[in-house]
């Protein structure tokens, strides 16, 4: 009965009544900062759903931007101020820490909190009441990697011995670490981690780092990072002539970016993605594609995709919300985000249905394997959403 | 226990880089030392620099390190016009007065830079930027040997103008004493202006060296700025061969703490560095009594 009326509301939209116009939601991103680009690369995704939201669903969304500047005390701040300035749901805040003090302010001041990316997994496990994440915790993130990680190398019928793993030294680095720590033993993966190097994720330089686990001869680097650093990373690598058989993220930003394919040109090529994305197959994703792209003609879906439709699908949750709830009230909103059933074909990130459980977490998000081939990320697995062939392993840096 | 040659290359690479942070700290070492100012704002006046050789980069695809001459007489020009202008009307001011202005010139500084070119991470791709020298096991990275030898050269004029020059000679009285230079009837506010010009100068040396190690964004000063303190107080502050040894010091000791420790204590160990020398010599190494 409920998946009816869910499946009905999607396909008769309606407008809702004069007494719920408009629903107030507080976008909260890094628009500046040390995670600025990705922050505004987040940004897009929101600032495309009111238009595409109003068109599907009927309902009016007004966006209440506000910057985190990369800060946590920042964020924590401009969540008070958007609630006191009326917003009704928040959204954001890309930074697992950011996102942490985000949502403290949410459930004291009783204001539904989407989460669009924070993979912490603590974040869903405090009890609040007004925190819900579409978005996988850093364990299921790295679970899923690591199980693409066998795919790869079934694929490429290739496997690496030992791997050395480097990852950022910030709230997500650190449980992605710990995620990554717990699961390999049980993932009968054939590689050995031979060192764990953590690196601050603001470090403008990684020299000795890149010494470090060129020194421990891995034939695999498996590296969760960021944007900036993946950059200064990668170059140190060249400049170390170290060519590792693959150089694979298990589920972090970075990679993927379109700074990073930019700023590196040949050398941003074949490193390899384990990541959630987007849904090429689903209509929504199409349609969500071709609003970005005339929003913004100068960018490239791809290297916005996976930032902009979690975020898009952030707002989109609370847009269907709001049209069930048929009020702007918060703990209606509330409520009503707790009975979110949006099927897996009406969202634009790839995954299952968009369901909460009682921590107010969704299950069922799925990774796929981006490689950045030609200077564009590729889905290369699994089969079904394939766009490219795998490169594994990688060739020598010359 | 990493196998030697990779203790060698991070010696080598922390020395290089080490020099280049003694030419960045040298002008903050240099004007503390005459005008007793303490620049605040020296990581964002790099940081500028910085933009300026990659604006050269982009627009007249100037090599960074041919842009340093230009850079280092703009920023010349620029602080000496900063200090006789408008830094020397508050050089009776408190101390407190002084800092919190150079505070507000680096936050006007950086904000500028965030308002002109947004907060995306910059940077020049020369055709060399990626090579290194190979040497039997080890591998030098070529920018930071080019930026190490760059260094090396800005130090050497500078010291050479401080010994050998007439005006030179005349600033290292002023800071050696102040009233004293005013009694000989030195004109000490245009030395004052000219110190800072040439502490402006190394500093831009230094950016356009760092342009090419380091992408730039409109945060980086402060960082900077306090990389800078740390390297001027290890080595003494006021002295120009301490800067230059402060950052050899810090260098070298980041590199082996995060090849032979983890890459995680590099600044653990530099700040350990500072408290200790504070401890057991706090004028630091070649501060008065050394020279």
């Amino acid at each position: 009965m409920a998946a009816a009326s869910t499946l009905a509301m999607y396909a008769f939209p309606r407008r809702l009544g004069a007494e719920t116009a408009k629903l107030k939601v507080g976008v909260l991103l890094p628009r500046s900062g040390l995670q600025a680009l990705i922050g505004q690369s987040c940004q897009r995704g929101a600032d495309v759903a009111p238009e595409l939201l109003r068109q599907r669903l009927g309902v009016d969304i007004e966006l209440m931007n506000a910057d985190t500047e990369s800060n946590v005390d920042t964020a924590r701040s401009r969540a008070e101020r958007l609630i006191e300035q009326g917003a009704q749901v928040l959204v954001g805040a890309f930074d697992s820490g950011h996102t942490a003090a985000i949502a403290q302010v949410a459930e004291q001041r009783g204001v539904p909190h989407i989460v669009n990316i924070a993979a912490a997994p603590q974040i869903t496990e405090q009890g609040y009441k007004f925190v819900f994440r579409n978005f996988p915790p850093a364990p299921e993130i790295g679970r899923n990697g690591l199980v693409l990680l066998g795919d790869i190398f079934r694929e490429s019928k290739v496997a690496p011995k030992t791997a050395v793993f480097m990852h950022v030294n910030d709230t997500f680095g650190q449980a992605m670490a710990k995620g990554v720590a717990a699961l390999l033993p049980k993932l009968s993966l054939p590689f050995k981690v031979v060192d764990t190097i953590p690196y601050d994720p603001a470090a403008k330089d990684l020299t000795v780092e890149v010494s470090r686990a060129k020194a421990t001869n891995a034939e695999l680097l498996l590296l969760v990072c960021r944007l900036n650093d993946a950059i200064v990373l990668r170059r140190e690598m060249v400049k170390q002539r170290w060519s590792p058989m693959g150089v694979v993220s298990p589920g972090s930003p970075g990679l993927y970016e379109e700074q990073f394919s930019k700023g590196l040109g040949k050398y941003g090529d074949n490193c390899i993605s384990n990541t959630v994305w987007f849904n090429p197959k689903n209509q929504i994703t199409h349609d969500f594609a071709a609003a970005f792209k005339k929003r913004f003609p100068k960018d490239e879906f791809a290297f916005h995709g996976i930032n902009a439709s979690y975020t898009f699908d952030a707002v989109l949750i609370a847009a269907d919300a709001f049209k069930r709830a048929r009020s702007t009230d918060p703990k209606a909103l509330a409520e009503a985000i707790r009975q979110t059933n949006i099927p897996a074909t009406d969202r634009v990130s790839f995954g299952g249905p968009i369901k909460f459980n009682a921590k107010g977490q969704v299950d069922g998000n799925r990774s796929v394997v981006i490689q950045n081939l030609r200077g564009k990320p590729t889905v290369v697995l699994p089969a079904e959403l394939a766009e490219g062939k795998l490169v594994f392993p990688m060739p020598k840096v010359s | 226990m990493p196998a030697l040659p990779y203790v060698a290359n991070a010696v080598i690479s922390g020395t290089l880089t080490g020099i280049v942070y003694g030419l960045m700290a040298l002008g903050l070492s240099a004007i503390f030392g005459v005008v007793r100012q303490v620049n605040f704002a020296h990581g964002e006046l790099m940081t500028l620099a910085m933009y300026g050789a990659v604006g050269a980069f982009q627009g007249l695809a100037l090599d960074p390190f041919l842009t340093m001459i230009a850079a280092a007489m703009v920023f010349g020009v620029f602080g000496y016009v900063l200090q006789r202008a408008f830094l020397n009307r508050f050089i009776h001011r408190p101390e407190h007065l002084r800092m919190l202005l150079m505070i507000a010139l680096a936050i006007i500084i950086g904000n500028g830079l965030l308002l002109a070119f947004g907060p995306d991470a910059r940077s020049v791709q020369t055709s060399y930027q990626l090579d290194s020298f190979e040497l039997g096991p080890l591998l030098v990275d070529k920018v930071r040997v080019y930026a190490a030898i760059a260094a090396v050269v800005a130090t050497a004029l500078l010291a050479a103008f401080f010994r050998l020059t007439l005006t030179g000679k005349a600033i290292r009285a002023c800071a050696d004493n102040p009233i004293g230079a005013r009694v000989a009837g030195l004109p000490v506010a245009h030395l004052y202006a000219v110190t800072f010009g040439l502490g402006a100068a190394s500093v831009a040396v230094a950016g356009c060296a760092m342009v090419q190690l380091i992408d730039v964004t409109p945060g980086l000063g402060p960082g900077y700025t306090l990389l800078a303190f740390v390297i001027v107080i290890v080595g003494g502050l006021g002295s120009m061969v301490g800067a230059l040894l402060g950052g050899l010091a810090i260098g070298v000791s980041e590199a082996l703490a995060g090849l032979l420790i983890t890459p995680s204590a590099k600044s653990m160990v530099s700040f350990g560095l500072l408290v200790v020398l504070l401890l057991v010599r706090p004028q630091g190494l070649m501060g008065p009594g050394r020279r």
